[in-house]
């Protein structure tokens, strides 16, 4: 049914390349994974991928200062760039004959970063990021969710312990040396894969690249990562919290270790998150906001993460009036449900997830940024085509094996998010 | 996109190179930027027009390729529509349309909708309500007669609206906690005043949801839903010869009727400068919203403000972002626009920075207007600014949502069927002489709305102390 097709070839220096072309609509993606998250964040420089991807952008050897940016809009273009746990990605999406600049711009960063960098850039994004921080996280209700969640998931020698953001102190203790040694260790051909997707022709592209990246030299071995990746499969007993804010209605999420992304045992996760969260005819949204009119929203979400152990998050809002214990136990009752998931449920859920991955990947942003995701976490970038096989494989029994085996009491964080003067009664 | 099995992997098919910037292997050297090569000619879908027997429009874009279809009813009656006593009105009948039709409960849509893997989004803007459906073309013609159903023959059912009015209701409260949803509230408020449309809320507030009762709802269907005021747009895997019986069938008990419509709304009387703080104690940033009273869509003047608006704030390497991110570090971004409507939208310039640099945020927005109406802008600094809007334009091009979203805009705003056919050139003849006019007459730093949600006892001080107008204080409302 769904066959993206492309090529691959590995530089000497080490470079992975994906292309992928389709000259359907006259635009390019330029898409770069680097294996570097925030798993790979020593201690006390939490915030650090994700600050010094802000640096990547503040022009290298022969591009000034914003000069990426204004080079990529003056073309028609858009660019961004974003830090996640296992991976940090930059991409730029442009008129079809502008591939020549984004393949420039992106290898130029890659090989000559450093002769740009400077002790007032740096002070400059790590204002911009603690804002960033200020604006997602420390100004916003329920902003600091997820890091509570990897922390109570997570135990504190595990590299998804801590928040992709960080916190103000780590980010007030980065320096330039850190940038240096980050860039010398992650920063290298071979530690990166560049995914080009889109109308080009495949000869010239190769042609490109091995001009602009092949003169790059291969980095050392990457270190493993920092702490103790492993993690037993489940966390053992019930992990909870409860925080007062200055919110009206008060959140339940409930947080469980599942087998990690990319394992077979993963994806009944994935279908269970659709069963129970997305859409109107979903699980949860029936009985929590339809039926019982306990909630006022309901939402389920398997982190795709690979080391050790993935994470699946369920979290519903109370309708104004609607105690938290009420509304977390109708959770865990409806949560419960799936022991005894029908085949209907489970294949209609199946049907939505190949749905929307068609429709995603209607655009060559999403299709490079998948093959790149692919190539990068199982070096198997023909994934972006099969990995629905591995979604239509889950048998109700699987759903119903993975919520007997993850989602109970034993394995779960209970985060209570209640309005201030409340958290007693919680 | 390669679906299906005709189409199979590289190789299969040819593969259409386009290029013309590239250098020769000679004479490259890595210290100058790849030429930025004169744009290239945009294909513009190619859109059909009929007509349907009960008077409903319908315009068709075939993209055989994709395997998929987007197919959007637009109504011409949207939230500007709403009795000002029942603000909310508009949204509220969108929302309720899948709680149920005359053969269909509210599950079995839910139900049908997923068994077809087709999703539904119904909302009204200002200006329109759209129920819009995205399916697999194999599942197009069971999916348009639901679509219609949901459209001619909702029911309202008393169960099913007070459930989405109940809904509505919290996300009105949840909306406080929301420091950017009370400042756009607010920012709506200040700039159009109480009696004007776009005072107010689409979603509606909390005491004008209250009032609204299920018999609003009926009334607003059977007033607005018509065909003679409605159109169809189409794109995707689709054969128009074939999809128009289909269309005949899905559509026919659509009963043409009389239409209420409404002229746009007029631009309100402009208020003079003003800063209004609403209080967030202990907030750690301000959220800001500036600006004043736009122009309608069909202005003549809407290229030169896209134009001055992409100097200003519209992309990253605008002044106002450059200056306040990458050159102050005081935010993490900031954006400006013109929200383009029937009647003149706001403009808005949005950001959030640290509170203690509030009033020099609110100054550097100030002394930017300024400088777009006293000084030209430089050559090489408009040359990005005009590129950067005509050469985007086929990225806006790539999915059927996107090109169902365009057509649906030139529809809707009576731009005319070959309204982007010269956009590119257009937009690349807008000169420095333009945007300094435009500025002058759009930008009057006298009528500047400034809504600050922050840290009152922070903040009222300072900002006091610009000198930009008076500083008026509220709670959240």
């Amino acid at each position: 049914m769904l066959r993206i097709p492309f090529e691959r070839l590995r530089l000497d220096n080490g470079l992975q390349v994906v292309l992928s072309p389709d000259p359907a609509v006259p635009v390019v993606a330029v898409n770069l994974w680097y294996r570097v998250g925030s798993r790979d964040e020593r201690p006390g420089r939490t915030g650090f991928a994700h600050l010094f991807e802000h640096m990547m952008f503040q022009g290298s050897a022969h591009v000034p200062e914003t000069a990426h940016f204004a080079l990529i809009e003056k073309a028609g273009g858009s660019l961004n760039g974003s830090t996640w746990l296992d991976r940090t990605n930059y991409y730029e999406t442009l008129p079809a004959r502008y591939l020549e600049l984004a393949l420039w711009l992106e290898s130029d960063r890659m090989g000559w970063l450093l002769p740009a960098m400077t002790q007032e850039k740096l002070d400059n994004q790590r204002d911009v990021v603690k804002n960033e921080r200020r604006w997602r996280v420390d100004n916003q209700p329920y902003g600091d969710w997820d890091e509570r969640l990897q922390a109570m998931v997570y135990p504190p020698e595990h590299p998804y312990h801590h928040s992709v953001i960080g916190s103000m102190e780590d980010l007030d203790a980065a320096t330039l040396e850190d940038v240096e040694a980050f860039f010398r260790t992650y920063y290298a051909p071979n530690n990166a894969v560049l995914t080009v997707c889109g109308a080009f022709d495949p000869a010239r592209a190769r042609e490109l690249i091995e001009r602009y990246f092949g003169e790059i030299p291969p980095g050392p071995p990457v270190p493993k990562l920092p702490g103790d990746p492993t993690v037993p499969p489940v966390i053992g007993r019930e992990v909870r919290a409860v925080v007062e804010q200055d919110i009206s209605l008060a959140r339940v999420y409930h947080a469980f270790r599942i087998p990690p992304y990319g394992d077979d045992r993963h994806y009944p996760a994935q279908v269970a998150a659709q069963i129970l969260a997305w859409g109107k005819a979903s699980m949860l949204y029936r009985s929590l906001v339809r039926r019982r009119r306990v909630a006022q929203d309901v939402v389920a979400y398997a982190f795709p993460i690979v080391v050790g152990s993935a994470m699946l998050v369920i979290w519903a809002t109370a309708r104004p009036g609607v105690d938290p214990a009420a509304l977390e136990s109708a959770l865990i009752e409806e949560v419960g449900r799936l022991r005894e998931v029908t085949a209907e449920e489970v294949e209609r859920a199946i049907n939505l997830i190949e749905a929307r991955q068609l429709s995603d990947l209607q655009r060559v942003d999403e299709r490079a940024d998948q093959l790149s995701m692919f190539t990068s976490l199982f070096d198997d970038p023909d994934r972006i085509n099969t990995e629905l096989d591995r979604i239509r494989a889950v048998t109700p029994e699987d759903v119903r094996a993975m919520a007997e085996e993850f989602l109970g009491e034993h394995n779960r964080a209970a985060l209570i998010y209640v309005p201030f003067g409340e958290g007693r009664s919680a | 996109m390669w679906f299906g099995t005709a189409c199979g992997t590289m190789g299969t098919r040819p593969v259409a190179p386009i290029g013309g910037a590239a250098r020769a292997a000679e004479d490259w050297d890595r210290a100058t930027p790849p030429v930025v090569a004169p744009p290239g000619a945009v294909t513009l879908p190619a859109v059909q027009r009929h007509r349907l027997s009960n008077g409903l429009t319908v315009l068709i874009v075939e993209k055989r390729r994709l395997l998929v279809v987007d197919a959007r009813v637009v109504i011409r009656a949207g939230a500007a529509e709403d009795p000002p006593e029942l603000s909310g009105l508009a949204s509220l009948t969108a929302a309720t349309l899948e709680e149920g039709t005359a053969t269909r409960s509210a599950l079995e849509i839910a139900d049908e909708l997923d068994f077809l893997g087709a999703s539904v989004d119904a909302a009204a803007t200002w200006d329109a309500t759209a129920i819009a459906m995205h399916v697999l073309a194999p599942r197009l013609e069971p999916a348009l007669e639901l679509l219609a159903d949901l459209v001619i023959r909702p029911t309202f059912p008393e169960d099913g609206f007070h459930r989405k009015k109940a809904e509505r209701l919290t996300s009105l409260l949840q909306e406080r906690d929301e420091p950017r949803a009370v400042a756009a509230r607010v920012f709506a408020e200040r700039v159009y005043g109480p009696e004007h449309p776009y005072g107010r809320q689409a979603v509606g507030s909390r005491d004008t949801v209250d009032r609204i009762g299920r018999d609003a709802l009926a009334d607003f269907h059977a007033r607005h839903y018509r065909p003679g005021n409605a159109f169809l747009v189409i794109v995707g895997d689709v054969d128009a010869a074939t999809l128009l019986p289909v269309l005949e069938r899905s559509f026919q008990g659509w009963a043409p009727g009389p239409v209420a419509a409404s002229p746009p709304p007029d631009a309100p009387t402009a208020a003079p400068t003003a800063i209004h703080v609403v209080n967030r104690p202990g907030a750690p940033q301000s959220e800001i919203r500036a600006g004043l009273v736009g122009i309608p869509r069909a202005s003549p003047d809407y290229i030169p403000a896209v134009v001055l608006n992409t100097v200003l704030g519209g992309a990253f390497t605008s002044r106002l972002n450059l200056r306040l991110r990458q050159e102050m570090g005081l935010t993490y971004g900031v954006g400006s626009r013109f929200h383009f409507r029937l009647g003149p939208g706001p403009f808005v310039i949005a950001t959030a920075v640290a509170t203690d640099a509030t009033d020099t945020a609110v100054a550097v927005i100030r002394d930017e207007i300024r400088r777009l109406r006293d000084e030209p802008v430089p050559e090489h600094e408009l040359e990005r600014a005009r590129r950067y809007v005509a050469l985007g334009l086929p990225r806006r091009l790539e999915t059927t949502a996107q090109i169902t979203a365009l057509v649906a805009e030139t529809e809707l705003y009576g731009l005319g069927d070959d309204y982007y056919a010269d956009f590119v050139d257009r937009v690349l003849a807008v000169d420095a002489d333009e945007v300094r006019r435009a500025a002058r007459a759009l930008l009057d730093p006298e009528r500047l709305t400034v809504v600050v949600v922050g840290d009152v006892a922070r903040v009222e001080a300072p900002l006091s102390r610009l000198g930009l107008g008076p500083v008026h204080l509220h709670e959240v409302p």
